[in-house]
C-alpha cells in the first residue's frame, strides 16, 4: 500500500509499504531517514522516539498505515533558528552525552518535547522524562548535564553557539 | 494482510463485521510488539485512530463515559480528579512515549491479566461497552474477562468505551515491580473507598488468569470500617484485610516473580493502600 505522510516538513510518499509495517522501518528503510535508531522493537528502549502529530512516540510501535496523512518529525528535522543545530543537540555535544550515539537520536527528541512543556525542568522531571530511553553505555549523568545545560541557553541564542554555526559539525 | 482505515464507527463497526479476524489497533503498544516479533500475523489490522469519537469523553447520565481511544496521557492531564486510582495507575504505565499512544481500551481489548489500568476499574465497578452492527451492550469489568487474554468480546464486537459511576470517595493503586517504569507488574492492586454507600471496590492485577476482584475483603471493610467517626484503623481489619486481600489472588511463578511472593506483596500492598485511602478519608471527609 501507499503512504503519504509530512516528514520533517516534507510531504513525502511510500510505495509497497506491507500493512504490518513499523513508521519506524518506513522512515529508516522506504525514506531513507536513518537517525531514528532500530533496537528492541518493542517500546522499551526509546531510541525510535520520533514525534507524531506534536507527540513523542515509539515509531516501532506505530504501524506505517497509522501514519498517512499525519505529520512526523524525527531528530533530523529538528533544527534551531539559523537552520543549525538545536539547542538539545548543542547541549548533548556540549556535555559529551554522547557515548556510543546509539540512544542520543531518542533522547534528543525526548528532550526537545520536555523542554517544549516545561521550561526549567527539576531533576525528577527529567528522570521522569527519559524514562523510556535506554543508554546502555550507562551516560546518563552527562545526560542530565545536557538537559540542565540545553535548559539554561534560550532556543534563540542557539545561533551564537559555534557547534551550531553553519560549517560547524552536524 | 489487509490494512483497514474506517472514518467513521460505523464503518469500523462493519469492517469489523466483514472480517472479524482483523486485529483492532489504536496506540499500537500491544499490537506491534507482536508484529514485530512475528508472534501474530492476524488477516487484516483495523485501524481505529481515525474514529474522533473514541477518544472523546463525558458525561451519560450518573456515569462518566470514556472513548476507548483515550490514552493513557490524557487519563493523566484530564481525568486525574474524576478517576483518581486510575490515574495513578495510568502513571505507571510504561514511560511518556507509551502514555502517548496506548489507550484503556487496549488494555481491555489485550485482557493480560497485568494490564495496569484493568485494576482501578475492578475497584470502581466500571462497565465496558461493546459495540457491533447488530447493537450494543454493557456490561461489568468483572465480567469481561475469562482468563489470560480471554474475553467475552465476540468476534465482530469492538469495544467502544468504559462507563465508571461517579462516587465520591478516596481511591488507591499501587504496583511491584523492579523499577518504577517500563514495568510490567509483578502484580498490583487498586482500592476504592466509597463512604457516603459505606461499599469498598478492589483490583488485584497480575496474580491471576485474570485481573481479580476480592469480594471477602471488601465486605470485611464495609461492615468494620469506622465510616461514621472516622475514627483510627483498627489495626485488626488492617491486616485481616491484607489476609483476605492475598488469599483472594490466583498467583502463578513466572519470570517476573513467585506465586508466594506475589501473595505476600499483595498483602503488603493490601494494608498500606488502606492507610494511605483512610488517612484521606479522615483528612478530607467523604
Amino acid at each position: 500500500m501507499r503512504v503519504s505522510c509530512r516528514v520533517n516538513g516534507e510531504q513525502r510518499e511510500a510505495d509497497g509499504v506491507w500493512p504490518g509495517e513499523s513508521l519506524l522501518y518506513l522512515l529508516r528503510e522506504r525514506l531513507g531517514l536513518p537517525g531514528a535508531k532500530n533496537a528492541c522493537e518493542q517500546g522499551e528502549c526509546g531510541s525510535c522516539t520520533v514525534y507524531l502529530d506534536g507527540l513523542p512516540v515509539c515509531a516501532c510501535l506505530v504501524a506505517g498505515g497509522q501514519a498517512q496523512g499525519r505529520e512526523v518529525v524525527a531528530v533530523e528535522g529538528l533544527t534551531g533558528p539559523d537552520g543549525g543545530l538545536d539547542r538539545v543537540q548543542h547541549a548533548f555535544l556540549q556535555a559529551g552525552a554522547v557515548q556510543c550515539g546509539f540512544c542520543t537520536p531518542g533522547l534528543i527528541v525526548a528532550v526537545h518535547d520536555l523542554l517544549a512543556r516545561v521550561s526549567t525542568p527539576t531533576d525528577a522531571d527529567i528522570r521522569e522524562a527519559l524514562a523510556g530511553n535506554l543508554c546502555r553505555c550507562t551516560g546518563y549523568e552527562k545526560i542530565m548535564d545536557a538537559v540542565r545545560s540545553a535548559a539554561a541557553m534560550p532556543p534563540s541564542t542557539a545561533a551564537a553557539c559555534p557547534a551550531s554555526r553553519p560549517g560547524g559539525p552536524r | 494482510m489487509d490494512f483497514l482505515s474506517p472514518a467513521t464507527w460505523a464503518e469500523a463497526l462493519a469492517a469489523k463485521a466483514a472480517n472479524p479476524d482483523a486485529l483492532p489497533i489504536a496506540g499500537g503498544t500491544d499490537v506491534m510488539v507482536e508484529l514485530n516479533f512475528d508472534r501474530r500475523r492476524p488477516s487484516a489490522l483495523l485501524d481505529l485512530t481515525r474514529i474522533g469519537e473514541l477518544t472523546e469523553w463525558g458525561t451519560d447520565g450518573d456515569l462518566l463515559r470514556i472513548g476507548s481511544g483515550v490514552t493513557y496521557a490524557r487519563i493523566i492531564t484530564e481525568l486525574a480528579h474524576r478517576l483518581p486510582g486510575l490515574a495513578m495507575a495510568a502513571r505507571t504505565v510504561g514511560s511518556p512515549q507509551i502514555r502517548n499512544r496506548g489507550t484503556v481500551g487496549g488494555n481491555l481489548g489485550s485482557a493480560s491479566p497485568a494490564g495496569d489500568a484493568l485494576p482501578p476499574l475492578l475497584a470502581a465497578g466500571a462497565l465496558v461497552e461493546l459495540a457491533s452492527t447488530r447493537g450494543v451492550r454493557r456490561l461489568p469489568v468483572a465480567e469481561f474477562f475469562t482468563g489470560p487474554k480471554r474475553t467475552v468480546r465476540a468476534p465482530d464486537e469492538l469495544i467502544a468505551a468504559f462507563l465508571v459511576p461517579s462516587h465520591r470517595g478516596p481511591h488507591q493503586f499501587a504496583k511491584i515491580g523492579s523499577r518504577n517504569a517500563m514495568v510490567i507488574a509483578v502484580c498490583s492492586f487498586a482500592l476504592a473507598l466509597r463512604p457516603v454507600t459505606g461499599e469498598v471496590g478492589t483490583g488485584i492485577g497480575s496474580a491471576g488468569p485474570t485481573p481479580l476482584r476480592a469480594a471477602q475483603a471488601e465486605r470485611l471493610l464495609a461492615d468494620e470500617l469506622p465510616w461514621r467517626t472516622a475514627a483510627v484503623l483498627p489495626e485488626a481489619v488492617v491486616g485481616r484485610f491484607g489476609e483476605l486481600v492475598a488469599g483472594a489472588a490466583a498467583p502463578i511463578d513466572d519470570i517476573r516473580g513467585t506465586a508466594a511472593y506475589r501473595r505476600h506483596a499483595l498483602s503488603v500492598l493490601a494494608r498500606r493502600t488502606l492507610r494511605w485511602a483512610w488517612e484521606e478519608y479522615r483528612r478530607e471527609g467523604p
